[in-house]
């Protein structure tokens, strides 16, 4: 995984609420297993009409958008199927934060395994952002979103943070405490709950 | 402590836990399937790319493997990954591997219970959102993404934050026709499809008591459809009757203590409860059946984890029997252990007499994979999940989410109905 560094870009607004990860990755590209390359079916149904045409009305076609790296969305990002897909899908795509009034519990954990950030924010100050304009920079090691015209904090997990910030996954992240959990092991005594 | 404070707290070897808490908590049963399977497998891959050993699994006898959304194999993508698990198994040492072609196979949710896999207490999680189905035996049982299944191969163990509990109590049984199916959509209703994000969702009181396993699987089922983090209900005699016929023994009863504390608790009058449906395109999207629109069916769907246990193809046969379906109608039995007492005790007979085509085990359609999915503008009513667009095939057909009874009762008139109103 990548080191999470600052981001700065224009958003895309996605007004929907309680997009499942179904829309954000349909199901017909599940079978598929490579981890690049799932950005060109991101959010598939709402960009292509039935002949693989864009859609000129969907925010994602709007070529505006098209280097953006902050998508700030409705209440329930990511909920549905635990598809890890849908991760991979907006990192593909080249969003790297996330920001929504609230998330589904198993999106927003895949989220730190893959190097995105996801940020909860109050509604009323994702709606403002989903109005702005200029560029704005997610700073994640001061916690800090700035805009043109405000700072706006965000609260984070510490430990979250700290993968994100040295790149790491749990798995890498524990294998640096090897040591200790062996010698934990031999001496704990840890009831089976078999 | 309550049920799952317990067990979260027997996990991680600690004498009491409390919501909020982050706790590591030993796993004792884990589970991937042919979609999450090859995803834990491109993890490991790129592990090994990183010199990190995974030439070994903690435990191959704790890790289980279901073949469920893409099988029988229709194309050669889907196959390949069913060779790509069969590999991972093989080369792993795990033995319980479902397949199918090879007599007990179906749904991972399915067969968590039809096979026992799943004890009450025990820490259980899963490669699939629908996870939260077998805390019906008395598990903590969660979905995870890939890469957390991944680590629990590797480490037998994951993190937690301990959730809060909302506390459903049902007063009283259920009236004839009404299932576990409208409650719980009646449920997710009124607290919305994030109502109980990370939270667990506990099932209880004198109507949850009479209810049999399999309807406290389907409310647990769909817990995952409020966003709770699991679904539960404490284990008791009919939990320990359903596992030793299914072959357990050794079966440990943990419950919550009787102070224990719940964030919320919700209640509900089982004589007051109706027959529900949820329109496309949202579980929330509920109401009764009486008052749902009057549209034009295409097909009436009975399958799924949620909805083709035996328990959901006796009460389809119920309404079927002596009569004919009027539009396209489809029973997949979840697990071939379910096809075969289907078959033994005629129900088969009476759904093939109907004009039914009975399919194998598999999600099939549910998640819009294969057998039957939905072509532009076509409606169906369903005993799955989920409803979002697009869920069970084209992105402009309709779902309309709900019970058995109602999905085989529609499927003769042609309309959504009231299994109440039927001639």
């Amino acid at each position: 995984m990548e080191q999470f560094k600052k981001v700065s870009s224009i958003v895309t607004p996605l007004d929907k609420v309680n997009v499942d990860t179904d829309q954000i990755v349909p199901k017909q590209f599940l079978k598929l297993v490579q981890k690049s390359g799932f950005g060109k079916f991101l959010f598939f149904n709402w960009r292509y009409d039935e002949n693989d045409v864009k859609k000129p009305d969907f925010v994602l076609n709007d070529s505006k958008y098209e280097n953006s790296k902050i998508l700030v969305a409705g209440d329930n990002f990511g909920c549905g199927s635990s598809r890890e897909h849908a991760v991979w899908a907006l990192l593909d795509y080249g969003f790297s934060v996330i920001i929504a009034p609230s998330f589904a519990d198993i999106f927003f954990s895949n989220c730190f395994k893959n190097g995105i950030l996801p940020i909860t924010l109050k509604q009323d100050l994702v709606e403002k952002l989903q109005k702005e304009n200029g560029l704005v920079e997610v700073d994640l090691e001061n916690q800090i979103i700035t805009t043109p015209s405000e700072k706006i904090p965000f609260e984070i997990d510490s430990y979250q943070k700290k993968i994100l910030l040295e790149g790491l996954d749990d798995i890498a992240h524990t294998l640096q405490y090897e040591d200790k959990i062996s010698a934990f092991e031999k001496e704990s005594k840890i009831p089976s709950v078999l | 402590m309550n049920i799952v404070e317990k067990i979260l707290a027997r996990g991680a070897g600690k004498s009491s836990v409390s919501p909020d808490d982050v706790v590591f908590a030993k796993v004792d049963k884990v589970m991937m399937h042919d979609v999450s399977g090859p995803g834990v497998i491109k993890v490991f891959d790129k592990l090994k790319k990183q010199g990190i050993s995974v030439d070994k699994l903690w435990d191959p006898t704790k890790v289980w493997v279901a073949e469920d959304h893409f099988v029988p194999s229709a194309e050669k993508v889907s196959a390949e990954n069913i060779v790509k698990l069969s590999n991972f198994t093989k080369n792993y040492g795990i033995e319980k591997h479902f397949k199918y072609g090879m007599g007990q196979y179906g749904i991972c949710h399915t067969i968590s219970h039809e096979e026992a896999m799943v004890m009450p207490g025990d820490v259980y999680v899963g490669g699939d959102s629908h996870t939260n189905t077998t805390g019906a035996l008395g598990a903590f049982a969660c979905g995870l993404g890939h890469t957390d299944i991944a680590y629990v191969l590797l480490n037998g163990q994951i993190w937690f934050k301990v959730p809060e509990t909302f506390y459903f109590k049902l007063n009283g049984k259920l009236p004839d026709h009404v299932m576990a199916k409208d409650l719980i959509l009646k449920i997710i209703g009124e607290i919305g499809t994030d109502g109980g994000a990370y939270q667990t969702m506990q099932f209880g009181g004198t109507g949850i008591d009479e209810m049999s396993v399999e309807s406290r699987l389907t409310l647990c089922n769909m817990t995952t459809e409020a966003g709770a983090k699991n679904g539960i209900v404490e284990p008791d005699q009919k939990v320990v009757d359903y596992l030793t016929q299914r072959g357990a023994t050794n079966i440990n009863l943990i419950k919550g203590d009787a102070d224990a504390e719940y964030s919320k608790v919700f209640e509900f009058e089982g004589s007051e409860m109706e027959p529900t449906v949820a329109k496309p395109f949202s579980p929330e999207n509920t109401c009764v059946v009486r008052e749902a629109p009057s549209v034009e069916l295409d097909k009436s769907y009975i399958g799924s984890c949620t909805g083709a246990k035996y328990e959901d193809l006796e009460a389809a046969a119920k309404i079927l029997k002596g009569r004919k379906v009027k539009i396209r109608t489809e029973v997949l039995p979840a697990a071939i252990s379910i096809y075969q007492r289907a078959m033994e005790n005629g129900l088969l007979k009476i759904f093939l007499d109907a004009g039914v085509t009975v399919g194998p085990p598999t999600c099939g359609a549910c998640c819009g994979a294969h057998m039957g999915v939905l072509a532009k503008d076509e409606i169906c009513i369903s005993t799955t999940n989920r409803n979002f667009p697009g869920r069970m095939g084209h992105v402009e057909s309709q779902t309309y989410l709900a019970s058995p009874l109602v999905a085989a009762a529609s499927a003769v008139t042609g309309k959504i109905t009231d299994p109440r109103d039927l001639q």
